[in-house]
């Protein structure tokens, strides 16, 4: 804990705050980052951050949150496999909340009588499948190459120990695929609706991916990409480093997650994701549309412990709640309160859209967090609509 | 005469609760002898004692609590101290308790002997009397164990006013100690969750501390709530809800120990949210404030209290907070259950 306490020293905070200041005041005009990933948008807005920065720093908040980039139509898959009987589906916490098409969630199908257990690990899921022979227990696998790894161990441990009602649905998605996709979006390149001129790169991912795969898009796009930790200091230290290179007209991958993350990153759970998962042509994802080679499936090899082999799923076509705006959002297009339904019949006790369920969305964020800085709203029930 | 029980080996039968024979044993042998007092050894139906004058409090609770056993407690303890802290709350000296028991067909006897042995210690402690009580039985699969409601009175002392509706902006916020070791220390021996740690849940009974606070505040101390589920964030979004106030905290004044902030990191929980339940948060006028938290600090359940914001006007009623850093947030009421994050 002393390590973290570190991280998070308001002292240094404040010095580097005043760092930024003096660096934005030598620059010209303002600076419009992306933070990729769910986790910097949840430290932004859990320690007020904004609050330290000049007004010309805008952040903007990427797609980087793996609950609030699944669409509707994976979310229903996952509930009818649940609701199958003989089927225990095991998920990660956040996922339970997410509302399918007609309002229908993982927990409300728990309640209605599905099997749905919320697991912290993937260990627990193959656990589960041997302590109850007799049921179908799949693992609904989701997130970016942080926790693929774990998927991976979970199957590998499975086939080892002979586990054979054990399989995953697996929605594993990939982080490069999506930042390409943002910058090649019309709204960036032609629209010029969102400005981006620099990422703030992930700090877990790139502990899997390494720093290299980003050097792609520093030089095809001009954008300078900064990695960083999730602690307060160093996403700081990251939107100093950004202003730095946009002040300099550089547009390179600087890595200050250093004592985490190295250019290659780790090869062997590189190593284990390979040799498991293959490239899917196409996936669909909230916000971002059909993007190429987004997404990763079992290779044939494990063709037993997929779920959409073994129990034929097919994604229904299925449509976001009308009115919601998670996909605009996702894409840096639309700030949360945007949305009509933002803080109306949209909170984190009824979510609507993925974005307000899990604490890394960009809407849940700003509503749990934020929300104090917004003007008063001419209704003063909204306030009150916080209560139970 | 029947065979006396046998506690050590044997289980919760139907039986017990079926209103004959064998559940008048399960009383005389479990109950009567650990909570023995003068009301239960009269048998009746009812508890039968003398009103004193002024005002009195009633509070009840229902204890659903797993594991049932967690370092520092139990379910029986958890009862007796959750009880009594929602009529402390109200600036009242509890006086009596009634216990219900739904018990689950299979429960081992030893283990409801252990619960209502540690409940009976609870209250010997806090001199506190169980005076009436009532036993249910339920088939196998229809409860966990054990559960138990508790219902309480207390008696108001004479002069005392404790109440959120006394609450103004500007009133001091204190808290009694650190956050978060009961939810952090049950959750360490969950079975889907185990990992080791020395923390011992806080659960204890406040109602001494709550007399030194009232002596030492006087009208000064405006009301005061336990930040049990939902944590220190839904008990005083409750406050500033009922009061019409908002509230704001200084991250770096509220006590949580090391152990609980590596859990929470852990786990993705924020103490904020945690359960406690040996803690209390008081609402008090400035001029009085150091008088009470001096006299909290005097006393051992509150060595550790600290002040940690003040109530503001502000009609959008938020809670909020100055983080470590120097920045704002909300601190907001809790959506659902506290999901831990995932990457």
């Amino acid at each position: 804990m002393k390590h973290a306490d570190e991280y998070r020293d308001g002292r240094l905070a404040r010095a580097l705050a005043q760092r930024i200041a003096a660096e934005v005041a030598c620059g010209a005009g303002g600076y419009h980052f992306m933070e990729f990933c769910g986790g910097h948008t949840h430290a932004i807005s859990r320690y007020g951050l904004e609050d330290l920065l000049p007004g010309s720093v805008r952040l903007i908040h990427g797609p980087g949150c793996p609950v609030c980039v699944l669409p509707v139509a994976r979310i229903d898959s996952a509930i009818r496999l649940a609701e199958r009987p003989g089927v225990t589906l095991c998920t990660y916490g956040d996922m339970m909340r997410v509302p399918g098409s007609r309002g229908v969630s993982l927990l409300r199908a728990k309640a209605a009588g599905a099997d749905v257990r919320m697991i912290y690990s993937t260990a627990d899921a193959v656990a589960l499948a041997r302590a109850e022979p007799q049921r179908e227990v799949v693992l609904f696998a989701i997130g970016f190459e942080t926790t693929t790894p774990p998927t991976a161990l979970a199957i590998r441990l499975a086939a080892r120990l002979g586990v054979k009602n054990f399989s995953v649905f697996c929605n594993h998605v990939l982080t490069p695929a999506a930042i390409q996709n943002i910058l090649e979006s019309p709204d960036v390149r032609e629209l010029g609706r969102v400005r981006i001129d620099g990422f703030i790169g992930p700090a877990h991912v790139s502990t899997i991916i390494g720093s290299a795969p980003y050097a792609f898009f520093a030089e095809e796009f001009a954008k300078p990409v900064v990695i960083a930790g999730f602690e307060p200091l160093d996403v700081l230290q990251a939107i100093l480093m950004l202003i730095r290179q946009v002040n300099d007209g550089r547009h390179e991958v600087e890595n200050q997650y250093g004592r985490a993350v190295r250019p290659e990153g780790n090869e062997h759970a590189k190593r284990d994701v390979a040799e498991l998962f293959e490239l899917r042509k196409s996936f669909q994802w909230r916000g971002l549309g059909e993007v190429p080679y987004s997404a990763l499936r079992l290779k044939s090899a494990y063709a037993e412990f997929d779920a959409e082999r073994r129990f034929a799923l097919e994604d229904l076509p299925a449509r976001d709640v009308p009115g919601c705006q998670c996909g605009a959002v996702l894409r840096g297009v639309k700030r949360p309160t945007d949305c009509r339904l933002f803080g109306t019949v949209c909170t984190p006790e009824t979510p609507m859209g993925s974005c307000m369920v899990s604490s890394e969305g960009a809407c849940a964020a700003h509503w749990t967090y934020k929300r104090f800085r917004d003007p008063q709203p001419l209704d003063t029930g909204v306030a009150a609509k916080g209560l139970r | 005469m029947h065979r006396m029980l046998d506690v050590r080996a044997g289980r919760v039968e139907l039986a017990h609760g079926a209103g004959g024979s064998a559940m008048a044993q399960l009383i005389a042998q479990v109950f009567h002898t650990a909570l023995d007092n003068e009301w239960l050894r009269r048998g009746n139906d009812q508890a039968a004692f003398d009103v004193e004058s002024g005002r009195m409090v009633m509070t009840t609770d229902g204890y659903v609590v797993s594991p049932l056993f967690f370092p520092g407690g139990d379910i029986g303890s958890l009862a007796v101290h959750g009880t009594i802290n929602d009529i402390a709350m109200g600036g009242a000296v509890p006086r009596y308790l009634s216990a219900s028991f739904i018990l689950e067909e299979g429960f081992p006897l030893a283990d409801l002997e252990r619960v209502v042995q540690s409940m009976a210690a609870a209250a010997r402690q806090a001199g506190v009397a169980v005076v009436t009580g009532d036993t249910k039985v339920v088939e196998r699969g229809k409860a966990d164990g054990v559960f138990i409601c508790t219902t309480g009175i207390g008696v108001v002392p004479r002069g005392t006013d404790v109440s959120v509706e006394r609450v103004r902006s500007g009133d001091h916020i204190l808290l009694s100690g650190s956050l978060g070791d009961h939810g952090i220390a049950v959750m360490s021996c969950r079975h889907d969750l185990r990992f080791e740690t020395a923390l011992q849940s806080d659960s204890a009974a406040l109602h001494t501390l709550v007399a030194a606070m009232v002596a030492a505040g006087g009208a000064g101390l405006h009301a005061m709530r336990d930040p049990t589920r939902g944590g220190l964030a839904a008990t005083l979004n409750e406050i500033a809800q009922q009061a019409g106030v908002g509230v704001r905290l200084r991250e770096q004044a509220i006590p949580i120990k090391p152990a609980v902030a590596a859990a929470c990191e852990l786990l993705g929980l924020d103490p904020l949210y945690v359960a406690n339940e040996g803690k209390l948060v008081a609402f008090v006028a400035p001029e009085s404030a150091g008088a009470v938290l001096a006299a909290m600090r005097a006393h051992p359940l509150g060595h550790d209290a600290a002040l940690i914001g003040e109530t503001v006007p502000d009609d959008q009623r938020f809670v909020q907070m100055t983080t470590g850093l120097g920045g704002g947030r909300v601190v907001d009421w809790l959506a659902g259950e506290q999901l831990p994050r995932i990457c």
